[in-house]
């Protein structure tokens, strides 16, 4: 991995001043059931192609979102997370 | 002797004499020498022994890309000496064999193995009997591989890395690789040119005519503001324009907008009888041993070639008097038989067409290739164009272009036959590998037919070289066996990296960086023992005997500094709320001026960190987490605040605060002395924390008891941490002030039964199983993070829990020993110590749920043997928690 990311607050950085928290996932609104629970937390599309990631800059720290080709690592967009309205 | 008189445009310095050692021998050299070409002008023909048959090799490309010249320098093993610059004192070494590098034990494989050693040998024969392997094992592994380590070497370089954008990156200095840059330059681009050899040119510098137009595109590079950096190697072109760069012990990792690949050609051998032999060299390197170091290479030579490079490198050896007897071209005529003969290895006479010509030298050019190796790593593809037998690179990625003879710029050279030759010694397809003709047609014949295949088999491709000097030959004689165009058979996959580095340069970062308190260099003064605690260095303890500091904390008072733990403010209107909801216990009610024990679990239901939290105000929350957790839990907040969008901030205040945690019955009259504030119970009680004044210095004085006394975590601005802690030990003496280190701290911990995370929990531990169900407050409104993992942990039913333990024998376990109950393991310890208070072995264990009772007993293995432990309940030490109160 060798990718540039853009960060919306400090424009493009290198790998290692980041860190990918992995795919984005969908929080359970209400108790789960077991099955529901453990996809929830451990089960990822693990998609080839694009998805959306977390991500944390650790130069401005914070967080944000990113869509990347997980095949090409040619990262499409990233935005901060907006309030759901 | 075998040095010209001074010519024009020699590389060498006369006046500037250089002297190292060979095999213990003293060697003269000048400045701009390489070692290779110091040996050579010495007279050394030998260089080498060759990995299979152990047959002498010299030198053949003088530019880094064969093996032929591998040694020993200074203790690093396989460095190509031709293209080493010579040092001063340097000690050089012959490697691969056994004897003497000019008589070689190991050459009776080539005599008496060669049939027997066809591909897939030894995987073949030293199968059976299994019994034997360990001896055959022993042996093949000293035949295997080619230099060695110095196993008790120390870490001898000392490696950086560094950063770099630039718009345009050239790789390959050459004529059109200068051209490149000087053009995009003009353009207004910012550009940087790196080559491998010793200067930017390329081709021109072994070239009489072309060393001044190197001059010349230099000049005007360096005029145009281009950067030139040699020698610097490329190894390989990645995503986002990534381009690492050797430059010896430094690596610059290259951003490029645009890549401008300029790396020339590679030279290739031609496949004849004896074509390994010492004096069969490739044109570039007769033309520099010449032009570069003023060296008459041989007496008599003889040139087979495919294009003008063999031609232009007559014409350098006849102005070094060499005689050149006998000049083919191939696209002239191909001599259906060509055969090198020689003696002792070292070419004796050439013979074509049964026509013997006396010769010590051979220069062989087949048609050079267009040098797509970096090109190929980064996704294009290479066609071979048959024509002229070159494979040409294509389909290139985007921002990455190629210019010159890399693009296939070479004119028209002959296409030579796979094989030019059939009778007499061997004829090599691989050098490093010493593979034939008759090898592959083997492989081939036992269905290994397909390039990748064979590459993996016989290994051709495989050796040092990289496939530089092989894989076109290759290519052509599984063409030729199979009866099918070299486009079929197609390319081997090429890797990175482009030229073998040293493993320092690339393997991640030289640094370990650490993280110091600003209290450290205290510690060190007062004679502390440092270990690291993560990316900590924490004092372990301050004298001998930890169970001594420990006892001074019990009876008197001690220090210890707590720096290390995340420190973080989350304030804002929504700050209760927002920890009640990464918190399984609710910290809305907290009454300011309060202090509440917190562990934070995932929604996996694991805990991941523990800590304290005190309310300052309505609205601002100190928090902390244990040592190792403070980068982790900040981050962890502000992801869940990125989906949650609550009213709530967060700052990291780790670094920025220090912390002294006071402990003992003595530590109030020691508060009192160094502070106008009250410190009685009444103002300070037990779990509240305070805005005070210590020593001058305002603290947020925290009344917690993690070790179990009577004590005060002093949270200060760390630049004045120093004098604090020297105020409390001066002011202190008569107490017994003494500091206490991260030993001490784990037994007075234990003592009490208080857990550390991470040490009596692991990445499976949950609230229940880890005796902390009374933290689990489900009446939140929330659905606070971890809480439903949690709750199916309760509705499944306990299965382990970790309690504490004694060792009624005295006898100590491990920690991480096994806990066994009926002869199976049951759990396992995960803190063990001696408290010195209790005069007892007292420890931390996870057992399963049954045995989780007051006298539940359970075996551990001690020293083989088992012994029998008893489960405790509660805190050993002041059960009632009088002490913390008083």
């Amino acid at each position: 991995m060798s990718l540039l990311v853009n960060c919306p607050n400090c424009g493009p950085r290198e790998i290692p001043e980041l860190r990918c928290a992995g795919e984005s996932t969908s929080r359970p609104k209400t108790t789960p059931t077991v099955r529901e629970l453990n996809t929830y937390v451990y089960f990822r599309r693990n998609e080839w192609g694009v998805q959306k990631e977390w991500w944390f800059c650790r130069s401005c720290e914070d967080w944000f979102l990113a869509e990347r080709d997980t095949y090409s690592n040619d990262v499409k967009r990233t935005w901060h997370p907006e309030p759901a309205a | 002797m075998s040095r010209l008189e001074a010519r024009d445009g020699e590389r060498i310095d006369r006046s500037q004499p250089v002297s190292f050692t060979f095999q213990g021998a003293a060697v003269e050299a000048f400045e701009g020498d390489t070692i290779g070409s110091a040996l050579y002008a010495a007279g050394r023909r030998t260089f080498s022994r060759s990995f299979k048959y152990h047959r002498p090799r010299g030198l053949q490309c003088c530019i880094g890309h064969c093996a032929n010249c591998q040694m020993n320098v200074n203790g690093t093993p396989n460095v190509r000496v031709c293209a080493t610059p010579v040092s001063s004192g340097d000690i050089v070494k012959g490697q691969n064999f056994v004897g003497s590098l000019d008589f070689d034990l190991m050459q009776a494989t080539d005599k008496f193995a060669g049939p027997f050693t066809p591909p897939g040998f030894y995987y073949k024969t030293f199968i059976r009997p299994r019994k034997l392997w360990p001896l055959y094992e022993k042996f093949l592994r000293n035949a295997a591989g080619l230099g060695v380590l110095d196993r008790k070497g120390k870490r001898e370089a000392r490696v950086d890395v560094e950063n770099r954008h630039v718009e345009v990156l050239v790789i390959g200095g050459g004529r059109s690789g200068l051209e490149a840059a000087i053009t995009h330059a003009a353009e207004g681009r910012q550009v940087t040119v790196v080559d491998e050899g010793p200067e930017a040119g390329g081709a021109l510098l072994s070239d009489p005519a072309g060393k001044g137009v190197a001059a010349d595109l230099r000049a005007r590079a360096q005029a145009a503001g281009v950067e030139v950096i040699a020698p610097a190697i490329a190894i390989g072109i990645f995503e986002y324009g990534f381009v690492p760069v050797a430059v010896g012990n430094l690596l610059l990792k290259f951003r490029a907008e645009r890549i401008v690949v300029a790396a020339g050609v590679i030279e290739q051998p031609l496949v004849f009888p004896g074509n390994d032999l010492i004096g069969v060299m490739l044109p570039e390197a007769a033309k520099r041993l010449v032009e570069w170091w003023s060296i008459k290479p041989g007496e008599r030579a003889v040139v087979i070639t495919a294009d003008d490079r063999g031609l232009e490198a007559a014409a350098s050896l006849r102005t070094a008097g060499v005689l050149v007897a006998l000049v083919i071209d191939l696209r002239v005529e191909q001599p259906p038989n060509i055969e090198a003969r020689g003696r002792r290895g070292r070419l004796h006479a050439v013979s074509v067409n049964g026509e013997t010509v006396k010769a010590d030298l051979l220069v062989m050019s087949g048609s050079p290739q267009p040098n797509a190796k970096l090109l190929a790593q980064a996704g294009a593809r290479v066609v071979y164009d048959a024509s002229r037998g070159i494979f040409v690179p294509e389909s290139l990625p985007e921002n990455v272009e190629v210019v010159g003879s890399a693009a296939g710029d070479v004119g028209a050279p002959a296409v030579p036959a796979a094989v030019l030759g059939h009778q007499g010694d061997k004829c090599f397809v691989c050098f490093c590998e010493d593979q034939t003709p008759k090898d592959l047609a083997y492989a081939i014949a036992e269905g290994f037919d397909s390039i990748e295949l064979s590459k993996r088999y016989t290994t051709v491709t495989m050796g040092p070289c990289q496939g530089r000097l092989c894989s076109t030959n290759a290519i052509r004689s599984y063409a030729k066996t199979k009866g099918v165009d070299e486009n079929t058979i197609g390319t081997t996959t090429a890797r990175p990296p482009y030229t073998p580095v040293p493993m320092g340069l690339v393997a991640g970062y030289p640094q370990e960086p650490a993280r110091r308190t600003s209290l450290h260099h205290r510690h060190r003064d007062l004679g502390a023992r440092i270990m690291w605690t993560g990316a900590w260095r924490r004092p372990h303890s301050y004298g001998a005997d930890a169970g001594v500091e420990a006892q001074n904390v019990h009876e008197k008072v001690g220090l210890i500094d707590v720096s290390t733990l995340g420190k973080i403010l989350v304030t804002g209107p929504d700050a209760g709320a927002f920890l009640d909801r990464v918190y399984p216990n609710r910290f809305s009610d907290l009454k300011v001026g309060r202090v509440r024990y917190g562990v934070i679990t995932g929604d996996a239901g694991r805990i991941i960190d523990d800590g304290t939290v005190g309310r300052l105000d309505d609205e601002t929350f100190y928090v902390t987490t244990s040592s190792t957790g403070a980068d982790g839990i900040y981050q962890w907040f502000g992801w869940w605040n990125a989906v949650w969008f609550m009213d709530v901030q967060f700052a990291n205040l780790t670094g920025a605060l220090a912390a002294i945690n006071v402990a003992g019955p003595a530590s109030r009259e020691l508060m009192t002395r160094l502070s106008d504030d009250d410190f009685s119970n009444e103002a300070i009680a037990y779990l509240d924390a305070r805005a005070v004044t210590v020593a001058g210095v305002p603290a947020l004085a925290l009344r917690i008891g993690f070790v179990g006394e009577l004590g005060y975590e002093l949270h200060l601005a760390s630049p004045q941490a120093v004098h604090v802690w020297d105020a409390l030990l001066k002011h202190g003496a008569d107490l017994g002030v003494a500091p206490f280190g991260l030993e001490p701290q784990r037994i007075l911990r234990l003592e009490k039964g208080h857990v550390i995370i991470g040490q009596d929990t692991d990445s499976e531990s949950n609230l229940h199983e880890a005796a902390m169900p009374w933290l689990v407050k489900n009446d939140k409104e929330f659905e606070w993070v971890g809480k439903w993992a949690t709750q199916q942990v309760a509705d499944r039913g306990l299965r382990n829990m970790l309690v504490g333990f004694e060792s009624p024998s005295g006898a100590m376990p491990v920690e991480g020993g096994q806990v066994v109950v009926a002869g199976r393991s049951a759990g396992r310890i995960t803190s063990v110590r001696h408290s010195r208070e209790l005069d007892k072995v007292i420890g931390l264990a996870v057992v399963p749920v049954a045995l989780a009772v007051d006298g539940g007993r359970f075996d551990v293995q001690v020293d083989g043997r088992a012994v029998g432990m008893i489960v405790r309940l509660g805190h050993f030490y002041d059960p009632e928690g009088a002490r913390l109160r008083s």
